[in-house]
């Protein structure tokens, strides 16, 4: 018999659809799975058994019925933390939301119901999505499935690594600075982040609002453009969100799939297609280039100089916003309370409350905001890093005059050891090097497998213009028809 | 500190006050600011609240267009210019009535700037500059239980009911005012009631001061003439016109006697004392809250469509300045008596008398004088009296049916005061219509002609003018319910003069 964890979620829908199984078969079948490994791979926090079978029900019987049933429905889904779930716990792997069951669904979580979509549970990240490696999980960290040794990427390890050790065909991830496309890169599964506002963030817990972006991960570039499609689209309860129908990407992917990329021009980011990537990481994505080149695509170099400046940037405006952002959590209306004897004053409590329930990480950021914001230092510090961002926008504007998609290594290196950067922050934030200018700009990007350097996973990143998401997904389809899927060493 | 405070009219003759108003008016939406819950007064703590206005972990704001609508057309009412962009920033402190530890405000950029509104004091007209106009959210309302005066001291715990946060909220907040002289608390005064006025005839907030939909804060500072402007001082707490009037004046007593003491004016929030006249420290802003303003990333730049501002303008409604000059002529009042009407603040409440049929001058009769006593007396606004205008026209029209007289109609306005329904109700069941039935009046009238027979015999002997005794005999014994006249008419009659 077929392992159904195994299958694509297109060929998962197909059967379900065709009656050859059930939606409660292939539900069944990923929760056994992350019974059998998850104690190892540590992607879930929270895996929701019974809400799981009660929506694969649902499925079976609306089939039964004879209703229609959306691309993707019956197939489960693996969910980032950072997506509040009604009356599901909801941690942002943080201790100070332990606990914490919310009222109401993200408008993402509502929309992976419609499509009929199984939600198995809710995956690891690091604390408030801040990381590359999923070790700041105020839970323990998440393995990699190439090397259980190794970091899964973050903040959104849990989504890709559940995707890699086959516990889940879909996943959703949000992508502030990488979190997404960085975790992709290092499972060898596919990272998309859309347009910023192109998939809403209500329901999101903020850590970045100007940046950060609800998006697909999958181990296919069609799965991927599926669930984009699914989860995409304007929200009304979000002011940031676009008022306009995603592109169709899932006609993109299936056009990409067909390995004909003439006439589509990809400008190779000097900046980021040597210095600072791991000679492994720089051979693949040369590798890939020239796959690029023999499916038809016109090959140019294309100079982003200001791209150097992201990073600087990058770490003033999202520790503002989110010095500003998590300044809820103060232990009154929900979440952990700490210190609250009844012989405290309300500023002890709120005090003991963030020092007990935020992580050194969190804090460092609260700090770093906090300092940028200050009244004297706004301008040098907040002031300056928008107008950087200005610039890399400029930057990206002038290259798409040029060509239709710019490309690069996802992340500089493969999944490293567990341990090998905490202790010096800089060069953790330096996985996010070539993913944060795409964040500042605001346009799509996608990782997808490329290759590998001494067994582990490289990523390839497609960058395109805002609101054309469809253009990654064509030319991330083609360079995965040409160079395949990559498959894990067995658990 | 026991310091004797000087003689006002000598500070002033001394120093030169320069004040400044920020007002605050809670917007009358349907709904709040940045979510859809309901913004009526009262309800069950926390229960007009959602994931958004808690400020739930994943909630955003949504702007409301009516709100930004209202601010707008307040903005057009002062004078002011609308900006073709804007935005929204967040101010950041922390307090656990503001659900998440900011307040979305506007900092920079505000929605108006620049405008004016002229207030009339002692027929005067003085122009009040508008700096800035723009748009917030209210915070909640912190509730300390156990303490013995409701502050926070001593208190064993606190509650918090997030019902009023998020609510719209517009800040008005003005130019220094220098050059007002003694009239400074007047021209507060006068400025604050006219803001209501213009806010009112909006129809964009009921502006009850009472209630705290329009809360204010007076800046006033003291300078030697033909010297730079003295350091001010922020007073908060001022919860009607009067308590305007009287906390600028306080202040300007209690800085000039700082000043002739040698000391200096700290830069500080101080709150009016309802009971005393006088104002006390709160904290002190020289060590001020850095805000961390920066702008509202949830939220998209607000740029108000030209065409769309320019309607708002045309279809703005007379200014109530203007409104009152139409109306004094109306009513045919001379410059004096509108003052008095101004002053007694019955100018809406006679126009809705007389809207409700009255005629202008019974109108202005029963609201300046009957209800004004009450009103002082019961030390409490014109407008909160207990009467309606429909019930005062209600009254008059029974004056005027000849069902009530002027003694009765009184028993039955404090029947309505005192809530007991309406005057025709209350003329009913109280038993107080005036007798008008015959047969009763003329034994009531025999009964007084054959307990006095000498005055009667007057009577008949032509002495017409000494009915009057019998007529108060009369009129004691029906309880004052009947009519004079016919009372009068009757006695006359009986007694063939």
């Amino acid at each position: 018999m077929t392992d159904l964890t195994k299958l694509t979620a297109v060929e998962i829908a197909g059967l379900v659809a065709g009656g050859e199984t059930s939606a409660v078969e292939v539900t069944q079948a990923h929760l056994d799975r992350i019974a059998a490994v998850d104690d190892r791979v540590h992607a879930f926090l929270h895996v929701d058994t019974e809400g799981a079978l009660a929506a694969a029900r649902a499925v079976d019987e609306r089939r039964a019925a004879g209703e229609e049933l959306g691309p993707l429905a019956g197939v489960p889904v693996a969910v980032k933390d950072v997506l509040t779930t009604k009356g599901v716990p909801t941690t942002v792997g943080s201790k100070i939301l332990e606990g914490w069951r919310p009222p109401y669904d993200s408008t993402i979580v509502q929309r992976l119901r419609a499509a009929g979509t199984v939600m198995l549970g809710k995956t690891n990240m690091d604390e408030f999505a801040m990381g590359s490696s999923t070790e700041y999980s105020a839970y323990g960290p998440t393995r990699n499935p190439w090397d259980l040794d190794r970091i899964p990427g973050g903040s959104g390890g849990g989504s890709s690594a559940a995707l890699a050790a086959y516990e889940a065909p879909l996943a959703i991830g949000s992508d502030t600075g990488g979190s997404i496309r960085q975790p992709g890169a290092v499972t060898g599964t596919v990272g998309a982040k859309p347009t910023y506002g192109g998939t809403s963030r209500y329901g999101l817990v903020a850590f970045s609002s100007s940046l950060d972006t609800p998006g697909p991960c999958a181990r296919t570039v069609l799965d991927a453009a599926l669930l984009h499609a699914a989860i995409g689209g304007h929200d009304p309860r979000d002011s940031t969100s676009i008022p306009a129908p995603v592109p169709d990407v899932v006609a993109a992917a299936k056009l990409g799939a067909t390995g004909d990329l003439t006439g589509v021009r990809l400008g190779v980011v000097t900046e980021f297609s040597g210095e600072g990537a791991e000679p492994g990481v720089v051979a693949a994505f040369r590798e890939s280039v020239d796959a690029l080149a023999k499916l038809g695509a016109e090959i140019v170099e294309v100079s982003c100089p200001h791209f150097r400046y992201a990073l600087p940037a990058y770490y003033l405006i999202a520790p503002s916003e989110c010095s500003s952002n998590l300044a809820r959590f103060d232990g009154v209306r929900f979440g952990l309370r700490e210190g609250d004897d009844g012989n405290r004053s309300l500023e002890e409590v709120m005090s003991l409350t963030r020092d007990a329930g935020f992580g050194p990480e969190v804090k460092r950021r609260i700090m770093l905001g906090t300092y940028a914001l200050s009244s004297g230092y706004y301008d040098a510090y907040y002031g300056q890093a928008q107008k950087v961002r200005t610039l890399i926008t400029r930057d990206f504007t002038a290259a798409f005059e040029r060509v239709d998609a710019l490309i690069s290594p996802t992340t500089p290196f493969v999944a490293f050891p567990i341990g090998a950067r905490t202790s010096d922050p800089y060069q953790m934030y330096l996985a996010d090097l070539f993913t944060i200018p795409t964040n500042l700009y605001g346009g799509p990007g996608i990782s997808v497998p490329c290759g590998l350097s001494e067994g582990l996973p490289v990523g390839l990143q497609v960058m395109a213009p805002t609101m054309a998401d469809d253009r990654m997904y064509r030319v991330a389809a083609a360079l995965e028809s040409a160079v395949g899927t990559f498959t894990p060493p067995a658990l | 500190m026991t310091t004797t405070l000087p003689a006002y009219d000598e500070v002033v003759a001394r120093y030169e006050p320069v004040i400044g108003l920020e007002t605050h008016v809670e917007l009358g939406t349907n709904t709040k600011m940045f979510c859809g819950c309901p913004t009526d007064f009262g309800g069950e703590p926390n229960t007009r609240v959602c994931p958004v206005c808690l400020g739930l972990p994943g909630s955003l704001p949504v702007a409301n267009k009516a709100a930004i609508e209202a601010t707008i057309r307040i903005g057009l009412a002062l004078n002011c210019s609308i900006a073709d962009w804007c935005r929204f920033a967040r101010k950041n402190y922390f307090y656990p009535d503001m659900p998440k530890n900011y307040q979305i405000s506007q900092y920079d950029e505000p929605l108006c700037v620049d405008g004016y509104l002229d207030v009339e004091v002692n027929g005067e007209l003085v122009r009040i500059g508008v700096e800035r106009v723009h748009l917030e959210e209210d915070t909640g309302k912190t509730l300390h239980v156990g303490g013995a005066t409701g502050r926070i001291h001593g208190a064993t715990e606190s509650l918090v009911d997030y019902n009023r946060a998020g609510i719209p909220l517009v800040e008005i907040v003005t130019k220094p005012v220098p050059g007002t002289g003694a009239l400074a608390p007047e021209v507060a005064r006068a400025y604050v009631a006219e803001l209501r006025d213009v806010i009112r005839s909006l129809g964009v907030s009921d502006v009850r001061m009472e209630e705290g939909s329009l809360r204010c804060d007076v800046n006033t500072s003291l300078n030697l003439p033909g010297e730079e402007w003295g350091t001010r001082t922020e007073t908060k707490n001022v919860n009607s016109l009067r308590s305007v009037e009287r906390a600028v004046r306080s202040e300007i007593l209690r800085q000039a006697s700082v000043l002739d003491g040698g000391g200096r004016i700290t830069q500080e929030t101080r709150h009016f004392q309802e009971d005393t006249g006088d104002t006390r420290p709160g904290r002190s802003k020289e060590t001020a809250t850095d805000y961390r303003y920066f702008p509202e990333p949830d939220l998209v730049p607000l740029a108000p469509d030209a065409a769309w501002v320019a309607e708002l303008k045309a279809a703005l409604p007379e200014l109530p300045r203007l409104h009152r000059r139409r109306l004094q002529a109306d009513w045919g009042l001379s410059d004096a008596d509108m003052q008095s009407v101004l002053n007694a603040g019955a100018v809406e409440l006679i126009e809705a008398t007389v809207a409700a049929g009255a005629t202008p001058a019974a109108a202005r009769k029963w609201w300046l004088g009957e209800l004004s006593r009450r009103a002082n007396e019961a030390g409490i606004e014109l407008a909160d009296v207990g009467a309606t205008p429909g019930q005062v026209a209600e009254l008059q029209s029974l004056v005027d049916a000849g069902k009530l007289n002027d003694k009765l109609a009184r028993t039955v306005l404090e029947g309505v005061v005192g809530g007991e329904g309406s005057p025709t109700e209350i003329m009913t069941n109280r038993g107080l219509e005036v007798v008008s039935d015959t047969g009763a009046l003329t034994a009531a009238v025999d009964e007084a002609i054959a307990a006095n027979p000498a005055i009667a015999d007057k009577v008949r002997s032509g002495k017409v003018a000494a009915a009057g005794a019998l007529v108060g005999a009369v009129m004691k014994t029906t309880r004052g319910q009947a009519d004079a006249k016919t009372v009068r008419d009757l006695i006359l009659e009986r007694l063939g003069a």
